[in-house]
């Protein structure tokens, strides 16, 4: 009997200096047994084996979005994630539907731009307000649930709306943040960020497959908003 | 080498709350801005900050800002400059209303104002009754912040410079700075960012201890930039150990918990802080906090969580509506990270590093000084803003709260000097001195090129661990003493080390090879400033001088690097606030 167990992984590896192809790379770790640790904590110390692994991180803490992985098949964040809660070998993969620029790390250009495309700041015409705009707590309530979005991007990474049209549909997070705006009751451009949604694209290319809601690691539902929107869309229709 | 050439009217290096909120300051204006950030803006460590922003709006009772000047100044130990102290609270309430109005959502009261909480170290009427002064979104109120301020810089159409990491300030040869050499991570490629203004929004260092609340990124990039090009840092022996860090695992738990009326016990139930602090309880000051709680631990009693001593934080007879409402981060971390759910279990914690007081000495204006022959000396084209600042706000002891307080209104304050700075034509373009980009780049150039040396991962390591015994919330000159040697060799080791990845794209290795430049320098710097305060202020405690000594030490402590020992240099104390008389100093009780 040995005091340790050893965790096996299976790492999406390509770096275009010297790769022609990306590969499945198998690497191992040897913990002291009964011990935990999260699987960013477990890449760090793949790291620290082989120095060339690359991946973004940032809080740890699942606040800042930064790693945002495919592990085992199903997007979320290395910084959440227990290993030993993971069937090995542990498989990790970039956020699918991004072009990567090395091993986990992607370029998320398309996804920030969605985000950007819906006009993602507060429009409120009265300028001569000094001190706060008031909200009562119940409509800021309205927020809860939407305004927490840490951009890690695994729900637009699994949404295949997202991967067939990323330049014509906003995707789950953009129309999350969409929603985040008009409802709230501070914001008066609510005409004009309805009439930027109306397209055959934008918004109503979502087809409720839910696999946004299914990841998200804030347990955040842009279904939900996206529905919200929809309804206000087809009221304002009639 | 290649290196390209960008010309800015101002760059800003970080993009935290206090980078972002002077760049939007200086976009807003029609300025030529550059946005620098070694990550995308919101992965920055403000997305961390929980509780709130302390500042006198008076929505929960009557308030007025010079009480929260007054705390301030207290929970500094009088060595926080109280014109600065007083600029930071005078000009708090429009900084966050400001905030509100670019669609921060803040928690409300009933009457649809901004919801404030108690937190440490807050008192109405100049040390009376407790007060509730932190303005807060829930428990995700740096969240909240950096996404605000970061979608108001998309509006304002703010130059991001997003994974480029700054290696180094390049000057004139007249001293003054000119501009940074940057690299961009994606490609490698190294640009010179030429500037009129330069402004180091780097954040804090925390990443030199082993068991902290910052993030990954937070290794004093710019703290180690400006002691590279010669200038003093002050009052580095000053780092706030958070009371309550997830036992094993450091993440930070808010004080919110112990301001919405949670508190600490110890193994036997016991609610040891009425004890320490019979007034306050768990709301007296951060230092008084976690060093009772260090006694507590070390007299042994204390649980075991993780693998290391701790007490508990109690929170389940707040009720589960309390903890969704004002504290769900805080429900989900314990979950997560501590395996308990704090509505029905008390998290286990252990004081964790959480701040640097210490930083790039300025003054209110965020111009950073320099010390010339006993009196300061602005630096010619540099700022520092945020927790990379030694304003100095937070003297030897942070208030909880008072660090998004102080990103907003001095990174406000800094853009506006900016802003009038270039406007009136004070600031110019000048040349850079070859010997200073040179000097960059051959830092650079060494990682670059150095290939069987020892892994500098390893030295890492080893410096954290020094740290995290030998500088700790106890301190004695003879383990420090030890503790400085040990730096001094690891110093030595580090000259010598390499990296092993030494590709152009995405290279993570490089920029952590690059930032372990910077712990080493931050390390040291803190490590001669602790063993040279032979007093007790604040958060740092020497046991084998357990006093405060007023008649020597209400000053600054300045480092200057130096290839062999730094030097220690001191700067007294401002007493002068311009519309308050001075605070003078008390014994400080809670
Ligand atoms: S529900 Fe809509 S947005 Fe979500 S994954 Fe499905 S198609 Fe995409
Ligand atoms: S909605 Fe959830 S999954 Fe999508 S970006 Fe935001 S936090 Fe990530
Ligand atoms: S590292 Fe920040 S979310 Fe995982």
């Amino acid at each position: 009997m040995t005091n340790t167990h050893t965790i096996k992984f299976s790492v999406y590896r390509y770096d275009p200096e010297k790769d022609q192809e990306p590969y499945m790379q198998a690497m191992s770790l040897e913990l002291p047994k009964g011990s935990d640790m999260m699987l960013l904590d477990a890449l760090e110390y793949l790291k620290a084996q082989d120095q060339s692994l690359t991946f973004r991180r940032s809080c740890r803490e699942g606040v800042c979005g930064s790693d945002g992985l495919n592990i085992n098949g199903k997007n979320g964040l290395a910084c959440m994630t227990h290993v030993s809660e993971l069937k090995q070998p542990i498989v990790v993969r970039p956020l699918p539907g991004f072009p990567v620029i090395r091993d986990l790390v992607v370029d998320m250009t398309q996804f920030y731009r969605q985000y950007e495309a819906i006009q993602p700041y507060l429009i409120n015409d009265n300028k001569t307000e000094t001190k706060e705009f008031l909200q009562s707590p119940k409509d800021r309530e309205e927020l809860d649930g939407v305004y927490e979005c840490i951009l890690c991007a695994c729900c637009s990474s699994s949404c295949p709306s997202f991967w067939w049209n990323p330049e014509k549909f906003i995707g789950p997070a953009g129309l999350l943040w969409a929603y985040r705006f008009i409802a709230d009751t501070r914001d008066t451009a609510t005409e004009q960020r309805l009439a930027n949604l109306e397209d055959p694209y934008s918004l109503f290319r979502c087809r409720g497959i839910m696999n946004c809601v299914q990841v998200c690691p804030k347990g955040l539902n842009p279904t939900r908003a996206i529905g919200k929107i929809r309804s206000k869309l087809l009221q304002r229709a009639v | 080498m290649n290196i390209s050439h960008y010309e800015f009217d101002a760059i800003v290096i970080g993009a935290g709350g206090a980078g972002m909120r002077t760049s939007l300051q200086l976009a807003n204006a029609g300025l030529n801005v550059a946005l620098v950030s070694k990550v995308f803006p919101t992965r920055s460590h403000t997305v961390c900050a929980q509780g709130g922003i302390t500042v006198a709006l008076g929505n929960m009772h009557e308030d007025d800002w010079r009480w929260h000047m007054y705390d301030t100044v207290k929970g500094s130990d009088y060595i926080g400059d109280q014109d600065c102290i007083e600029y930071l609270c005078q000009n708090a309430p429009d900084a966050v209303y400001e905030l509100e109005r670019m669609g921060l959502p803040f928690s409300r009261i009933d009457n649809g104002k901004i919801y404030q909480r108690p937190f440490g170290g807050q008192s109405r009427n100049f040390g009376g009754e407790q007060a509730a002064r932190t303005a807060a979104a829930a428990d995700r109120t740096g969240h909240a912040l950096l996404h605000t301020l970061y979608q108001q810089n998309v509006k304002a159409k703010a130059n991001f410079f997003t994974e480029w990491y700054a290696l180094d300030l390049v000057k004139a040869a007249d001293g003054s700075v000119v501009g940074a050499l940057v690299m961009c991570i994606e490609t490698g490629e190294i640009a010179y960012m030429h500037s009129r203004a330069t402004i180091l929004a780097t954040g804090g260092a925390g990443r030199i201890y082993q068991s902290t609340t910052n993030a990954f990124i937070n290794t004093g990039d710019g703290i180690g930039m400006a002691m590279r090009a010669g200038f003093p840092v002050q009052d580095m022996e000053m780092w706030q150990f958070h009371p309550t860090g997830v036992a094993g695992a450091g993440v930070l738990i808010t004080e919110g918990v112990r301001g919405e009326g949670g508190y600490l016990i110890n193994k036997d139930g016991e609610r040891f802080m009425e004890r320490y602090a019979p007034h306050a309880k768990d709301l007296a000051s951060r230092d008084v906090v976690a060093r009772a709680m260090a006694v507590e631990i070390r007299e042994g009693r204390h649980g075991m969580a993780n693998g290391v001593p701790c007490v508990y934080l109690k929170l389940d007879h707040l009720g589960e509506e309390v903890i969704s409402q004002r504290l769900p981060g805080i429900r989900e971390i314990a979950k997560t990270f501590a395996h308990v759910d704090p509505v029905n279990a008390p998290v286990p914690v252990v004081p964790t590093c959480h701040y640097m007081m210490g930083g790039i000495p300025t003054n209110k204006h965020g111009q950073a000084l320099n010390r010339v022959n006993g009196q300061d000396k602005i630096i010619p084209g540099l700022y520092a803003v945020g927790e990379c600042a030694c304003v100095s706000v937070h003297g030897a002891n942070r208030l909880g709260g008072n660090s998004l307080t102080d990103l907003i209104v001095f990174g406000r304050g800094v853009g506006i000097h900016v802003e009038n700075e270039l406007k009136q034509n004070h600031l110019h373009f000048q040349a850079a001195d070859d010997a200073s980009m040179a000097q960059g780049l051959q830092r650079l150039n060494r990682w670059n090129t150095h290939k069987d040396g020892e892994d500098f991962m390893q030295i890492r390591d080893e410096l954290r661990a020094v740290m995290q015994n030998d500088f700790g919330v106890f301190r004695t000159g003879q383990y420090m003493a030890e503790g400085l040697k040990k730096l001094e060799v690891l110093h030595e080791r580090l000259k010598h080390a390499s990296m092993k990845d030494f590709s152009q794209v995405f290279n993570t290795t490089r920029v952590e090879a690059l930032e372990m430049d910077n712990l080493m320098a931050v390390a040291r710097a803190t490590a001669l400033s602790a063993v040279t305060r032979t007093e007790s202020r604040g958060a740092h405690s020497r046991e084998d001088y357990p006093k405060r000594d007023d008649a020597n030490w209400i000053k600054h402590t300045l480092y200057v690097d130096d290839d062999k020992i730094g030097q220690i240099d001191y700067r007294e104390v401002n007493m002068q606030p311009l519309t308050v008389p001075a605070f003078q100093p008390k014994e400080r009780v809670y």
